[in-house]
Formats: structure tokens, sequence, C-alpha cells
């Protein structure tokens, strides 16, 4: 009764627990994305490996990175192109 | 059969020492032997809330630096016979201690117990990658407060990475009248965060502080709700399927009194 009461006379706002696990949530997407300078570069390799059975690629100037969102986290890669090879469309 | 279990936590003061003093002292109450060992070098408590800080001859650097045999350097417990501490070094430092060492110790002393606990320190340094090197399973302590949470994760995340698979939850400090407002982050909010299984929920108790103050931790307190939520635990750890405890509800006239700043 006590609580019905308070609804009734309390503007309704966010409980703090509500944006504790809110915040949790956000901060959590960050953290768990982020990835070790080995990995990162094992990852880099591999994308070189890969683009280059199609074009050739500036690998020194290659940048890849994680881009971090209010609410998501990208990959970003930026892949300076130099040529592309023959005979593939 | 030994297994070996690990208390971490990632971040300080959640409950990670006086959780193994608890739990250690549960399961030898059940009659097994047990063995308590404290990694948290140079920051030497769990013989406090045992209440064995003047038994101390020697302590785990000693042991693993081959100057003494374990058997020498383990503190018998005064009430509980078949629990036993290995204390720390108060004088050293969280590198005295390796990780193959450490396993070495664990599997010298497997045959004499049935379960090992080991203390690990705060943070995700050399100190915890030597605590958790031997243990089959790995108990997360946190408690509802976004920083522990958030260390817990963490923790969890490092955990997964050294191949442990068998994790579990303990949280602490829970204080059920704010939960209830919706003040604090509840059971069901930890548990979709950090998704792994929970086998504790201690709510905030005075009597944890005087049992501490006493050096007799509250497990052995009948009237202690966190000593029951304790009890619990290590029921679960024992394979007992047991329903969480669930917190007393505040009548009217509490709730009235409290509105009027009575309580």
């Amino acid at each position: 009764m006590f609580d019905v009461l308070m609804k009734i006379f309390k503007k309704e706002e966010k409980k703090s627990g509500q944006i504790a696990k809110e915040r949790l949530q956000l901060v959590l997407v960050h953290d768990r994305a982020s990835v070790s300078p080995e990995v990162m570069e094992q990852l880099k390799n591999d994308i070189i490996a890969v683009i280059s059975k199609y074009m050739d690629i500036n690998k020194s100037g290659m940048e890849i990175s994680l881009a971090n969102d209010s609410d998501s986290v990208a990959l970003v890669a930026n892949i300076p192109v130099q040529s592309f090879h023959h005979g593939r469309r | 059969m030994c297994e070996i279990i690990v208390i971490t936590s990632g971040k300080g003061g959640v409950g990670k020492t006086t959780t193994t003093a608890n739990i250690g002292v549960g399961l030898a109450m059940r009659g097994n032997r047990v063995a308590l060992i404290d990694t948290d070098t140079g920051l030497r408590n769990l013989d406090l809330l045992l209440g064995l800080e003047n038994r101390i001859m020697y302590d785990l650097v000693d042991v693993t630096s081959g100057r003494v045999p374990y058997k020498k350097a383990l503190v018998r417990h005064k009430k509980f016979e078949t629990l036993y501490l290995l204390p720390t070094s108060q004088i050293r430092d969280k590198s005295a201690v390796n990780p193959e060492q450490l396993v070495q110790l664990c599997n010298e002393m497997k045959s004499d117990f049935e379960f090992i606990i080991i203390d690990c320190p705060a943070g995700i340094e050399q100190g915890f990658k030597t605590a958790i090197a031997a243990a089959d399973t790995a108990i997360v302590v946190t408690m509802p407060e976004i920083a522990a949470v958030r260390d817990a994760d963490k923790i969890i995340g490092e955990l997964g990475r050294a191949d442990k698979e068998n994790i579990k939850l303990i949280v602490n400090r829970i204080r059920p009248q704010m939960v209830e407002k919706g003040d604090m982050l509840d059971m069901p909010d930890i548990n979709e965060i950090l998704s792994i299984e929970c086998i504790g929920q201690v709510p905030d108790d005075e009597y944890v502080v005087t049992s501490t103050n006493k050096g007799e931790p509250a497990i052995t307190m009948k009237d202690s709700l966190a000593g029951q939520a304790y009890r619990n635990i290590v029921g679960r750890i024992c394979g007992e399927s047991i329903p969480f405890l669930k917190p007393p509800k505040e009548g009217f006239f509490t709730r009235l009194k409290r509105l009027f700043g009575m309580l």
C-alpha cells in the first residue's frame, strides 16, 4: 500500500540499480572488445594475405584498429591499394 | 580425490579472504581435510581471519624456496582439526612465488587433502597468475557494485584465456533492502551480465565484522544470515542442490518507522 502511495505522489524516475546495469553493459562491450597487440598483428597479417590474392596493397601504409562508438565496436581497416591484379573481376 | 579451488576477484576489498576462510572452515566442519594457501604475499591476512596469527613459524616462500617441507609450515586450526593454513610471507612480495612452484607444491599436497583452497591477491598481475596456475575450479567473488562487476568480468576473461573451464560466482555483501528499492544491482542483472554459474549470494551482515574481529569466521555463527549463505555455498561445492535464501521481507510498520527516521 505504501508503495502504491509513493508511486502516485513521486515522479517516476529511473532507479540507480537500473542505471548501474545499463552503464555496465555499455562499458563491457568495450572492455571485452579490447584485443592484445599480438592478436591485432596476427589479424593484420591474415587480412594482408587475403587481400593480396586480389590486389597489390601498400602493406606499410595499412592501418587497422578497433573503433569504439557509444554503444558498439567496429573493426576499421584502412588499406591503400597500389594496383589490381590482371584477370580478376 | 583432491579438488583445488582458487578464490579470486580482480578488485580488492570484495571479500576474497573472508570467503576463503568461511569456505575452508565450512568444508572442514563437514569432516574434509582442507588446506588453505594464502598467496597474497606481502599482505598476509588469512591468518588473522582464522585466529591463527600467533602460531606461524614458516611461510609459503620458505616452502617454495625449499627451506622447509610444506608439512612443517602448515598451521593446524585449534578448533577444526582437519583445517590447515599455509600462510604467506609478510616481508616478501608477489614475485617471490612463481606459477610452476605453486603447481609443484599443490601436486605434492594433493594426496593429503580433499580440498586445497588458494586465496588469490587482488589484481591481474603475476600474483594472480601464480594463484590460478594449479586450480581446477575458480570461484570469482564480486559485489553488487559497478566497479566490482566490471573487474569480475575482466577476471572471467583472464581465467578463460588461462583455459580454466570451471568458473563459479559468489556475490558478496548484497543489501536486500536496497535491491528491493531498485537501488542496487540485483541477481538477475548480475547473472545476465556475467553469465557464469552462481553458487552463492551473501547478504551484507554485521556478524561478518564481529566474527572477523574475533578470528572466528561467520559460518560458525548460527544466527548469522551471511553464515547461513556460506553454509549453503559449502553444500553446493559438495554437489548438493540448495535453493538460494530469500531476503527477509520488511513489514509495513518497519517501513513506516524507516520513513520517519526511527530505524
